[in-house]
């Protein structure tokens, strides 16, 4: 488990964290690990203040609860996310701002997490795939690739899911075209995107009339 | 990713207090798209990297009389989406085949990205020499310059650089010592040696914003190899000054063909006096590259740069709603 002195290095994942042992953990129980600061969450670092380069203090705003972290300025919110919080549903693939397997919102607009430091994410909602819907439901958007067999390896599923639920709140109406175009930032290398485009206009459908969950 | 120190300034002024006067010493975060990766690579190893999302006065368009002021923190989605911006600029911003970078992406920050050029992201430096001989004129080059001459091979990689040359627009620098204002067509350098900077910016100054004149026939136009997440292989952006039907005036900028945004005097030439159409905007078009010298294996580029610039003008003559 990890203790707040955590140096908090990228290249230091979490000792003892059992990968498949975070599947299925929402974040009430995933503040495991989390170096818990009896700080309140600090809104805005203060002016011209310089931190760093060792671990500071990091309020994250993750589904809708802060986490408190202790990490250097270093690390981005993708390893913040799957080393230090135990939500590994953003893919760590390219790490460049290239695969989109990353995907999350970042007040409502998606973001490839692997280019954005974590010290810079606060003071913004952050949602992930974790949050997306209730445990045990399933958003109308994953239903829908899962009905339309949207995925192979599914490795960039949890990536293509964020992105089509950005995509879809901003072009509630698509056409195919559009979809082609609105998800041009993500990569299948399985090459399911016949799948992915079908399941991207009938979760429009649903969502349109009302968004009933489980397809 | 090597470990530097964070800081979130409130105000331009504390931020250029925070920048040092040497380059490596420190960097200017914007969206982070380009710096973060050239930071993964070791490419760029700042001890402190300044963030400036927090200074308001960076951010948002504001029209003041025939000129739009653009803040360097305006992103390209906010940019794409702008209806007080020239169509080149927004044609240009909307290019950019991800949603992702669109969103993160500043405007700042694609004027000061560093070269995608493959040789200098695998530390080769910006002209790509071993022992002396230069790597790319006869090396993996399918996708750098055409024009230049030499000795830097790569090619700008900024969306917004050909269409603001177009636009006639200017660039403000701020720094702790004073501001100072250029055309953005001085912005972009050919460097002649590793240690010069690809763009006039120096290290202790932040890009603040752009100051772009309006226009009513303006266009950009990327040729690519795929629809999403890559970079064009050539554009072209044309802002035309019109006396009824016939051209006045022309600016015509290629994209991705050189280490600078690369305009062409002898286009603009061919089409003053003429109305564009198919045959003057094809001409234009092989005006254009006439001056093209193809590496080893880009001489493709030049038939795509030829056909940017011909569609880019006949688009800047339609009618917009």
């Amino acid at each position: 488990m990890k203790s707040k002195k955590d140096p908090g290095s990228s290249a230091g994942p979490n000792p003892g964290f059992s990968r498949r042992g975070f599947l299925g953990v929402g974040l009430g129980s995933g503040a495991v690990g989390v170096g818990l600061l009896e700080k309140p969450a600090v809104a805005e670092p203060a002016g011209a203040e310089v931190v760093g380069p060792q671990a500071v203090p990091v309020t994250l705003n993750i589904n809708g609860k802060p986490v408190n972290l202790t990490l250097e300025p270093r690390v981005t919110l993708l390893d913040a996310m799957r080393n230090y919080i135990g939500l590994t549903g953003a893919k760590k693939v390219c790490d460049r701002a290239t695969c989109g397997a990353c995907t999350v919102m970042l007040n409502g607009k998606i973001v490839y997490s692997c280019t954005v430091l974590a010290i810079d994410a606060q003071g913004k909602e952050i949602q992930t795939i974790e949050g997306l819907a209730a445990p045990g439901e399933l958003h109308p958007v994953s239903a829908a690739f899962w009905n339309n067999d949207a995925q192979q390896c599914g490795y960039c599923t949890p990536g293509f899911v964020m992105a089509a639920t950005g995509f879809l709140k901003e072009n509630p109406n698509p056409t195919d075209a559009d979809v082609r175009h609105g998800l041009g930032g993500n990569f299948c290398r399985c090459g399911t995107y016949m799948g992915i485009r079908k399941a991207v206009l009938e979760a429009a459908e649903t969502l349109k009339k009302g968004g009933a969950s489980n397809g | 990713m090597q470990n530097f120190e964070y800081a979130n300034p409130a105000s331009l002024q504390q931020a250029t207090a925070l920048l040092a006067a040497k380059w490596g010493e420190t960097d200017v975060l914007a969206g982070g798209t380009d710096l973060l990766s050239l930071m993964k690579e070791e490419i760029h190893t700042p001890k402190r990297v300044v963030n400036i999302k927090s200074i308001p006065e960076l951010a948002g368009i504001r029209k003041a009389g025939a000129q739009v002021h653009i803040g360097a923190l305006v992103t390209m989605d906010e940019l794409a989406g702008s209806g007080d911006v020239p169509h080149a600029l927004a044609a240009a911003a909307a290019g950019v085949p991800s949603p992702q970078i669109r969103h993160m992406g500043t405007v700042g920050g694609d004027l000061c990205q560093r070269p995608r050029c493959w040789y200098f992201r695998q530390g080769h430096g910006l002209l790509a020499t071993k022992d002396g001989k230069p790597l790319i004129p006869n090396g993996e080059n399918q996708y750098h310059a055409i024009f230049g001459g030499g000795p830097a091979y790569f090619v700008s990689a900024s969306s917004l650089g050909p269409a603001l040359i177009a636009l006639n627009a200017r660039i403000k620098l701020v720094s702790a010592k004073g501001s100072r204002e250029l055309p953005v067509k001085e912005f972009f350098i050919q460097p002649k040696d590793d240690a010069t900077r690809e763009i006039a910016l120096r290290p202790d100054e932040i890009l603040t914003e752009i100051i772009v004149p309006a226009a009513t026939h303006s266009s950009t136009y990327e040729v690519r190899q795929r629809e999403a997440l890559d970079w064009p292989l050539a554009t072209a952006s044309v802002a035309l000054s019109m006396k009824g039907n016939t051209v006045a005036a022309a600016r015509i900028v290629m994209g991705h063909v050189a280490p600078t945004p690369w305009e062409s005097a002898a286009a603009a030439k061919a089409l003053v006096g003429k109305p564009v159409n198919e045959e003057t905007a094809q001409a234009a078009g092989k005006a254009a590259v006439a001056g093209a010298h193809p590496l080893s294996h880009n001489a493709y580029k030049v038939q795509l740069a030829k056909v940017a610039v011909k569609r880019a003008l006949l688009d800047a003559v339609q009618a917009r709603a």
